[in-house]
């Protein structure tokens, strides 16, 4: 509690244990001390716990903000005291309770806000303090502002990582799970790009800076998170357009309550009744007060980005919460997306000679080439990839520790452009490349029945075989669909510049419903307006992308999602919400954090304005009382805050 | 242009009497007034001196909400 919480607890205090005392008193003593003597007497309490509260409907009136709710328990706790004067029945309790809990409510929303900006703050506790900089042999503590590009930082284990910078010096592992909530650690080696907000676990790690503080990771995502609900959702901008005019609303109400009846009694010849009437409208006024929706439905969505966050999934917007939470159509970029974007030769098939011994004269054939295809048949025979021989799984290659691309045993290579290679390894005459070089050796070919890219392999003029060579699904591509699928999306579409043969061969893979293969980066735009006229009706387009070349695409779509967006700015500032890991099942998780808070939002807005109802009724009938009152208030508030303050927990909704 | 500022300010209703007033206020172009975060960002107009205008927004705010403040 800060100072003003404990002032305001001690005001209460001191007035409820008063208010006990005279209560008491007066039961005691009530014949022999007359009023007014009482009514001073309660004024103490009452002035202790509820002068501010007076001050500010006072100065609400002076400058025209007439109807708040400071204003609504003005009028209604005087009102009562007055009655109570009228009547000359000594309940004055009335009003000092309705007083007293009306600012134990305010002190535990303030408290409960209080707190749960404390911890969420808390979760995103990743800005760092200070940079390790060495100087004539000593390490000195700077601000990370003045660091400059280029220069050499020191981080020791147990630090966080204060600017984006390139390893030079030191072997350690580090835990990103501050940014991505991915726990497993992650191993850096010289050479290794690292980003800022990481926390460097064991070895001492001396890192060349890249950027400069305000331009790295880091910051970027404080300043997301710290801005992220600031935009505002549909249901946030209806409370507070509610706010706005039920307050007055329910004044007039409490006017007509106080003054209609009685004169419809008077002028039928009745007793009007004024008290009770007055009564019922005060009543009203204590119940009407909107602070439990006001306070309630900001916060559940702040407690839902916090959440999120806490999970790596950076929500830029209350209003994006709620649009994800609406998702019925994701589409997918399939490179780097569904696909890790590497490639690697996954089979080699009609092999006239040993697997091994194809891919090592593949191999040698491909050595001085730096192209993505080539480098992977390298990789291939190095590291020795395992693939099945005519339906049985290989053993891993027994000598791969002495494997090395020896360029003495190369002699001359053509590089046929756009086709392929012909080189001499080891005096044979190997050729790798697609069908028309084949064609123009006049070597007759086997197609392959998979998809991906084939390089065939020709020796000394025969055929030898091909290599399967394509993308890597990731590991959690399947499971991610059936999840997205689970948590209500109908349609999932994916659009991929690759040929429709790998395109629809992943999507089978992976059970995604619709494939749109060989679009150019301008298609993609195309496709998504499409997919955006055909989605159903108050549903929502969630683009998911790597965000590389898919600014515009993300832009355009409903909900943009980038992933695997640390270190991509372009990605951060095109995307709504923002993946910090390459995980897709973060998709469905993204979308369920936001269909839960979307849930908690709807309980509190139907919740408060229900009971609200029911005992404005119930008020307006008489059945009411203010003690009623006070729980349609505080009590409902309390309830929505505690309610909204679920919206933090996403444990349970991990796969 | 856009700059941000610290508040303070004890309830979510305040807050957005705040924002609406901040609105108001001659030379800004929008305004957003986040409760949790206890932030306003001010966008304003073009040739509008923010120092002499967040005088006048922090006068307006007052107004309308006197227990609040905005760290300048």
């Amino acid at each position: 509690m800060n100072k003003k919480q404990k002032k305001m607890l001690l005001r209460i205090v001191i007035a409820a244990v008063l208010m006990v005392i005279l209560h008491f008193a007066a039961k005691a003593f009530g014949d022999r001390v007359h009023e007014p003597v009482w009514f001073f007497l309660y004024l103490i309490p009452y002035l202790t716990v509820g002068y501010d509260i007076l001050l500010k409907a006072v100065k609400g009136i002076k400058n025209r903000q007439v109807f708040d709710e400071n204003f609504l328990m003005a009028v209604a706790t005087i009102g009562a005291i007055a009655i109570a004067l009228i009547n000359r029945n000594g309940d004055y309790t009335e009003a000092i309770a309705v007083m007293l809990f009306y600012q134990v409510g305010e002190l535990f929303q303030s408290y409960a806000v209080g707190k749960s900006r404390k911890n969420i703050s808390a979760l995103m506790d990743i800005r760092p303090d200070y940079a390790n900089v060495e100087e004539n042999g000593e390490l000195r503590q700077i601000d990370p502002d003045e660091v400059e590009i280029g220069t050499v930082i020191v981080v020791k284990p147990g630090e966080k990582i204060p600017i984006d910078g390139t390893v030079v010096d030191g072997v350690s592992t580090l835990d990103t799970s501050a940014l991505t909530g991915e726990s497993v650690p992650r191993e850096v080696r010289p050479g290794d790009e690292v980003i800022s907000g990481c926390i460097n676990q064991n070895g001492l790690l001396k890192l060349r800076t890249t950027k400069e503080f305000g331009e790295s990771t880091v910051s970027k995502i404080l300043d997301m998170v710290e801005n992220a609900t600031s935009k505002k959702s549909r249901s946030e901008a209806f409370i507070s357009r509610f706010a706005r005019i039920y307050t007055p609303a329910v004044c007039l109400c409490a006017l007509a309550l106080a003054i209609l009846p009685p004169l419809f009694f008077l002028a039928n010849g009745r007793a009007p009744g004024w008290g009770d009437w007055v009564y019922r409208a005060l009543t009203f006024l204590v119940i009407s007060c909107p602070c439990a929706l006001v306070i309630s439905i900001p916060l559940s969505f702040f407690a839902g980005i916090g959440g999120a966050s806490r999970e790596g999934v950076l929500v830029k917007g209350s209003n994006y919460l709620e649009a994800l939470s609406k998702a019925k159509t994701v589409a997918f970029d399939k490179t780097g997306t569904m696909t890790m974007g590497v490639f690697e030769v996954n089979g080699i098939h009609h092999s006239s000679m040993d697997n091994e011994k194809l891919l090592e004269l593949a191999a040698h054939a491909e050595i001085f080439s730096t192209h993505p295809i080539a480098r992977s048949i390298q990789k291939a025979w190095l590291e020795g990839a395992v693939f099945q021989h005519n339906g049985e799984p290989a053993e891993k290659p027994a000598d791969l520790a002495g494997r090395t691309l020896d360029r003495a045993r190369v002699g001359e290579v053509r590089e046929i452009g756009g086709n392929g290679i012909i080189a001499e390894v080891d005096g044979r005459q190997v050729a790798a490349g697609n069908t028309r070089l084949m064609d123009s050796l006049g070597v007759p070919y086997i197609n392959c029945s998979h998809a991906g890219t084939i390089v065939h392999v020709a020796v000394d003029g025969a055929y030898a075989g091909h290599l399967l060579i394509s993308d890597v699904i990731k590991p959690t591509a399947k499971e991610a669909i059936r999840a997205l699928h689970e948590a209500g999306v109908t349609k999932t579409v994916m659009l991929t510049g690759d040929t429709r043969e790998v395109g629809e061969a992943v999507a089978k893979e992976i059970g995604i419903d619709e494939v749109q293969a060989e679009l150019l980066p301008g298609d993609k735009v195309a496709a998504v307006e499409a997919l955006l006229a055909k989605k159903p009706e108050h549903s929502v387009l969630a683009f998911v992308g790597d965000g590389i070349n898919d600014a515009p695409v993300l832009t355009r779509a409903d909900v943009g999602v980038a992933m695997g967006a640390l270190g991509s700015d372009a990605a951060i500032e095109a995307a709504d919400v923002v993946l910090m890991d390459d995980d897709p099942k973060k998709i469905a998780l993204a979308i369920r954090i936001a269909k839960k808070c979307m849930r908690i939002v709807y309980e509190n807005i139907w919740f408060a304005i229900g009971v609200k109802l029911i005992c404005l009724v119930l008020g307006a009938a008489g059945v009411a009382n203010m003690w009623l009152a006070i729980f349609a208030d505080v009590g409902v508030m309390v309830l929505a805050v505690l309610n909204a303050i679920r919206a933090l927990f996403t444990k349970n909704l991990r796969a | 242009m856009k700059k941000s500022y610290k508040i303070d300010v004890d309830c979510a209703n305040c807050a957005n009497k705040m924002e609406e007033a901040a609105k108001k206020t001659a030379g800004v172009k929008d305004a957003v007034v986040n409760f949790m975060t206890l932030k306003m960002s001010v966008e304003f107009e073009d040739g509008a001196d923010p120092k002499t205008v967040m005088q006048d927004v922090l006068k307006n705010c007052k107004k309308v909400e006197d227990d609040c403040e905005i760290y300048l």
